[in-house]
């Protein structure tokens, strides 16, 4: 069996609305065999950062509509979406789209 | 002999000058009392936009300093002179758009908007002032652009753009900037604008936060290969309801003025795969590599579902405003009117007022009486908030005779929240706190201040 790897630390932010008004988290995901990737960030954040409201965030096992994800600056959808592998130091940070005018 | 002739040449070309003089002044009157600005209530169609071949004295020393720069040159000049922009929404972002592509010598300017020029506008639709309070929008603004640059033709509409009239329109401009406050608006103008092959420059703003984006640009991808689904109505914040600092849409649609003047003058913008987002509190924007064209997209994509417009209202589940949503989630005798409320405190009768709105609103109004806590608090158990609560219904019930449930009015500015709050009661009421008759008041404090005492102020 593979060594369990370091323990990963990044930042979280955006959608500070629903995580207590605070814009960024640094967080540490604890160690795990697999690296983490970010369906189970998602799972992660809901449990640990945001207690209420979970709807506002998620809808089925990804982002709600009308949140746009970024991994160090790019759209997730350039770098795999649910399926891209974290690495130590990245920021992941949720965009709520605006409409205001 | 000779000087006879030489005084009367120069006396002669006195007169010709004065001629000529007049001659120009009578052309400029007669100008500015032809184009009186003609409010349109439909979409008609307009004659082409006449090609410039150069640029006359008057219009290069008024554009000379622009005229100076390699990027725009006179060529580029010439081409905004060419170009036709329609601008979706004249508020806070469209105001700074249309005044900037205005000055700078675009062609010609559509101004859409349904709406009418309100005081809570002016802090931010800097175009409207305080004697076009009353006045349609899109009026208010091509006077404000006329003003500034006469020569600039400027085509105001009265109206809510819609499947009906969208295409029309759009074919008749060459960029589209979206300015507009609302969800199904933003659906209706990408469609329109990948059905008729034109750019759309697109802003928003809310709070202290800002995004822009070229969509639909030289092989880029549309609003809706990014958001495919539109969001759930009850997580779309509007700036009635949010607010937003008047700078902040000032600032993104000066952004969306320059991206416009580039794809114009033929420069290029390079937001068509880009979102900038402005971080107003911290003075920071940030540029985002976005997905490209996504093969799968509903509209734009290779396999289209969407080729003609839709019904936006249904697909998005909310109104083509930014006026508030009314709830409706109680029952008749869950609700009071605000008649009803005051004659309860007219009779003196023992009772709760509470308000749920946040605490910033409080501080711009509030009844004197009422305890505030805020619906947030309600609905995540804030201990003291609980704490709160539990003593005011425990000092009521030692002032209400006999053992009957104390009375808690729930009020905040429109209704919405305070039938949310009214439901949060009823759950708490006899576990959290004793037992207690929950209602809210319709309409909320806006009512309260338009049917009850004109003197409370409204936001
Ligand atoms: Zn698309």
């Amino acid at each position: 069996m593979e060594s369990p790897l370091p323990l990963q630390s990044l930042r979280v932010g955006g959608a500070e609305l629903l995580f207590d008004g605070v814009k960024e988290h640094q967080v540490t995901l604890p160690s795990q065999s697999e690296p983490w990737d970010m369906k189970q960030l998602l799972v992660w954040i809901q449990r640990n950062l945001l207690k209420e409201r979970p709807e506002l965030f998620v809808q089925g096992d990804s982002v709600r509509p009308g949140i746009l994800v970024l991994i160090n600056d790019a759209d997730w959808e350039l770098m795999g979406e649910l399926e891209y592998q974290l690495q130590d130091q990245d920021n992941v940070v949720f965009i709520s789209t605006l409409h205001g005018g | 002999m000779a000087d006879e002739v030489s005084c009367l040449k120069a006396q002669l070309s006195e007169r010709e000058e004065e001629i000529l003089a007049l001659k120009r002044k009578l052309a400029r009157l007669e100008k500015s009392h032809t184009s009186v600005l003609k409010l349109h209530d439909k979409v008609t169609n307009l004659e082409p936009l006449p090609a410039k071949a150069s640029l006359c004295n008057e219009d290069i020393m008024r554009y000379s300093r622009q005229l100076l720069l390699p990027e725009l040159s006179v060529q580029g000049q010439l081409r905004l002179s060419k170009t036709s922009v329609l601008v979706v929404g004249c508020g806070g972002l469209g105001c700074p758009l249309a005044q900037y592509l205005a000055a700078a010598g675009i062609g010609r300017l559509g101004l859409l908007d349904y709406d009418e020029v309100e005081l809570s506008n002016l802090h931010r639709q800097v175009l409207h002032g305080e004697e076009s309070q009353g006045q349609a929008k899109a009026l208010s603004a091509a006077g404000a652009v006329r003003r500034l640059n006469s020569t600039v033709e400027c085509v105001p509409y009265h109206l809510q753009l819609s499947s009906e009239n969208a295409m029309q329109l759009l074919q008749q401009y060459d960029i589209v900037a979206d300015c507009s406050d609302n969800v199904p608006t933003r659906y209706l103008v990408n469609d329109a604008c990948v059905l008729s092959g034109k750019p759309l420059v697109s802003a928003s703003a809310l709070r202290m936060e800002g995004q822009l984006t070229v969509y639909n640009y030289r092989g880029g991808p549309c609003y809706r290969c990014l958001y495919p689904r539109p969001p759930p109505p009850e997580t779309v914040t509007n700036c009635s309801d949010g607010g937003v600092l008047g700078v902040v849409p000032g600032i993104m649609g000066c952004l969306q003025a320059l991206e416009v003047l580039k794809i114009a003058s033929g420069q290029g913008s390079s937001c068509g795969q880009q979102l900038v987002i402005f971080d107003a509190q911290d003075t920071r924007f940030r540029s985002i590599r976005l997905r490209p064209k996504q093969a799968g997209c509903a509209v734009c994509g290779e396999n289209p579902t969407v080729t003609q417009l839709v019904d936006y209202e249904s697909l998005c589940g909310s109104a083509a405003t930014d006026k508030c949503r009314r709830l409706n989630l109680l029952s008749r005798d869950q609700r009071i009117t605000v008649q009803d409320y005051k004659s309860i405190l007219d009779n003196g009768v023992s009772h709760l007022l509470l308000d749920v709105r946040p605490l910033v609103e409080v501080d711009i109004c509030h009844l004197p009486f009422s305890v505030n806590i805020p619906l947030s608090s309600l609905e995540e158990r804030k201990c003291e908030h609980i704490r709160l609560l539990q003593e005011r219904i425990r000092q009521l019930k030692e002032q209400m005779a006999g053992d009957c449930r104390p009375a808690v009015y729930v009020i905040c500015k429109l209704g919405n929240d305070s039938q949310k709050a009214v439901q949060v009661l009823e759950k708490m009421s006899g576990s959290d706190v004793d037992e207690i008759t929950a209602k809210d008041i319709c309409g909320g404090l806006m009512a309260w201040a338009q049917k009850i005492d004109p003197s409370f102020p409204q936001y």
